[in-house]
């Protein structure tokens, strides 16, 4: 690397600058949009990007539901950091190497909170060890409670500490492509099903 | 080559450029649904370009804080005149951590930068993981589009490929089977993998990480398990505050695929315990063009190809046909301010519709730009005689109300009566696939008024 490209970016840069303008002020609560029921917008539009969201009263129940669902009962090799909800088959955290992960089927992950206006969850890294958890296994649930439900991205971005975890995102859906004559396919790279747990009494 | 002479196969083939037109237009429609369900969209485009042209105005102050911000995170900081430089400290990067494979996610910067064939001369295997932009590197062709690189393919065309490179069955066309075969192709590169290569969304001064958007998750796929994650970001890519995210998140995907928000969002603060994160910071001519008081707000662009999808011409001429890593309207602008001599048709390939102006999350002032771009050309001595004349035309129609209005209603008239040959000849290039729509009786204004006099002006 060369400090003396840096030097010159810099230089370029300020040569003829705009004249400076203001940053606008976005007070999270905005003339931004809000829902009369935040919780349903939030399922109804994690439905129109292929995920499923269940509402339930405890994490028991929640248990019963995964139980149900067919990918869950096939998955061979399963990973849950949600105490009472699903096994692990495999203990992540004796984990060191990421790759050891390749073969995971189902994943049952935590959420912090959901935005009604995109269907998105909030997640970070310092709920589980190995990031990649989010994104390799065949399929996934996040655990999220109920309550935790913000109208749109300004009040998201109002609770959140950016900066704060090496990693942290927001997930909508499973992963899809649209790359081959705009037909939509589930499954591109990531989780070919998201089912989002909304537990009432967590 | 210029632009028509490019353009010419493509529109020649009838039917692909139509299929091609509707893809695209099947996605501006998505966009608008998506634009219409938020009641503040308008306010959030709004705040969007306060924003953008704010950071451009201090653009150096939120460089530094930046800088500062990512070392404290752990990350080692880049940067690069040009492609050429840029491509020189990938590589540096990888020799040092002894890479042999690496996959990348889409990144336009890169592609501006040419860094796969430089790598791939220098003995890298690099895989594309994000689906059209690997059917593109398969058929060795470069994408079309910033966002849908293979929108100019046919599923059969996907299925020969992929039987040719990754034994699919012979004819087989289904979308599902397609990207199932990708899935696990790719799965394989991910998994053997020593580094992984991603563009950045946006940037973010106040805290020293990136977001990086996508919908397949492949650029997080390729950088949670690798030990070495290299972002490349050209330098106009910064916010000054986190929360501004909410403003461009809610835009980005809604502009450019008619989605709520990408599957994806992911913020990157530092490296992974236990293994290393670069940032490349790219000029690449973008402090040249910050110095421009009329192609400034270009740089503004974040990338969501709404611009493109909008474009009559672009739609019936591909991506292809600009020859640039960036084609459609805002290629129009950024490449000929790189290389005007070879891209001096591409301000052209515009009928000044200003659709594209309309659309652009960030009221970049394109057709304006676009407008302005062939004055440049002009200047510089890059135009030949017919389009001088045509320019000249254009500015006095548009300078003289009276003329305009004139103009229209001669047109109306003239497209009744003139025979064919006036208005679909060899002068006119963009009339060769396009039947111009029957003329209406009366112009808009004309209607208007007798509107209003029908209903005794209660509007
Ligand atoms: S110019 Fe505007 S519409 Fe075009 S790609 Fe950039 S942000 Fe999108």
């Amino acid at each position: 690397m060369s400090s003396s490209s840096r030097e010159t970016i810099f230089t370029n840069l300020r040569a003829a600058l705009p004249e400076s303008s203001p940053l606008p002020d976005l007070p999270p609560s905005g003339p931004w949009q809000t829902f009369d029921d935040p919780f349903a917008r939030f399922c109804e539009v994690l439905g129109t990007v292929g995920g499923d969201c269940q509402r339930v009263a405890t994490i028991a129940e929640a248990n019963d539901q995964l139980a149900k669902i067919e990918p869950y009962q096939a998955a061979k090799v399963k990973v849950s950091v949600v105490d009472g909800l699903g096994d692990s088959t495999i203990d992540i955290n004796a984990i060191e190497d990421p790759h050891d992960l390749e073969n995971v089927d189902y994943a049952v992950l935590r959420g912090h909170f959901g935005v009604a206006e995109n269907g998105a969850i909030w997640v970070t890294d310092d709920t589980l060890k190995h990031r990649v958890l989010y994104f390799v296994p065949q399929h996934i649930s996040l655990v999220i409670p109920a309550s935790q439900i913000v109208n749109n991205m300004h009040e998201a971005y109002d609770r959140i500490e950016v900066g704060k975890h090496a990693f942290a995102g927001f997930i909508s859906g499973p992963s899809k492509t649209a790359d081959i004559e705009q037909s939509l396919v589930i499954g591109a790279h990531g989780a070919r099903s998201l089912t989002v747990f909304a537990v009432d009494e967590l | 080559m210029s632009h028509p002479t490019l353009a010419k196969g493509f529109v020649n083939n009838k039917p692909r450029a139509q299929w091609h037109d509707k893809a695209l237009w099947f996605v501006r429609e998505k966009r608008d649904r998506m634009a219409h369900g938020v009641p503040e969209w308008e306010e959030l485009r709004q705040q969007a370009s306060a924003i953008k042209i704010h950071t451009m105005s201090q653009l150096p102050n939120y460089l530094e804080q930046f800088e500062k911000n990512a070392k404290a995170l752990g990350v080692h900081v880049h940067w690069a005149i040009d492609g050429d430089e840029h491509n020189r400290i990938v590589h540096e990067i990888l020799q040092q951590h002894n890479v042999k494979r690496v996959v990348k996610s889409k990144s336009m910067l890169t592609e501006e930068c040419h860094l796969n064939p430089f790598l791939e001369k220098n003995g890298y295997e690099v895989v594309d993981t994000d689906l059209g932009e690997r059917i593109v590197q398969l058929r060795n062709e470069p994408p079309s589009h910033i966002v849908l690189p293979a929108i100019h393919i046919k599923k059969e065309e996907v299925g020969e490929c992929f039987h040719e490179h990754l034994g699919t069955e012979k004819g087989a066309s289904d979308p599902n089977y397609l990207t199932e075969a990708a899935r696990n192709h790719l799965r394989e590169r991910f998994c053997s993998a020593d580094a992984g290569i991603t563009g950045v969304n946006f940037a973010l001064a106040e805290t020293g990480g990136f977001v990086v958007c996508t919908n397949e998750g492949n650029a997080d796929l390729g950088v949670s398990l690798p030990k070495l994650h290299i972002a490349c970001m050209g330098i106009e890519k910064l916010l000054p505050r986190a929360s501004d995210l909410a403003v461009f998140l809610r835009l980005l995907a809604r502009s450019a695929t008619g989605q709520p928000i990408t599957t994806y969002s992911s913020h990157f603060h530092g490296p992974r315990e236990g293994s290393e994160m670069h940032i490349v910071l790219v000029d690449n001519g973008r402090s040249g063009i910050l110095q421009s008081p009329e192609f400034r707000r270009s740089l503004n662009c974040i990338r969501c190809g709404a611009c493109m999808n909008t474009c009559p011409v672009y739609r019936r001429s591909g991506g292809h046909s600009y020859e640039s890593a960036v084609p459609g309207p805002i290629g129009s602008i950024l490449t000929p301010l790189k290389t005007p001599e070879s891209h001096s048709s591409l301000p052209f390939a515009c009928s000044l519709c200003g659709s594209c102006t309309d659309v652009c999350p960030v009221k970049i002032d394109l057709h304006h730009q676009l407008l302005a771009m062939r004055g440049f050309l002009d200047r510089k001595k890059l135009l030949g005689m017919s389009k001088k004349l045509s320019m000249k035309f254009v500015s006095g129609l548009l300078s003289h109300k009276w003329m305009y209005t004139t103009a229209g209603s001669a047109a109306r008239t003239a497209l009744r009566w003139l025979p064919r040959f006036a208005v679909y000849n060899p002068l006119n290039g963009w009339g060769k696939q396009r039947e111009l729509p029957e003329p209406p009786k009366s112009s808009f204004r004309d209607q208007y008024a007798a509107h209003k006099k029908q209903s005794g002006d209660k509007s």
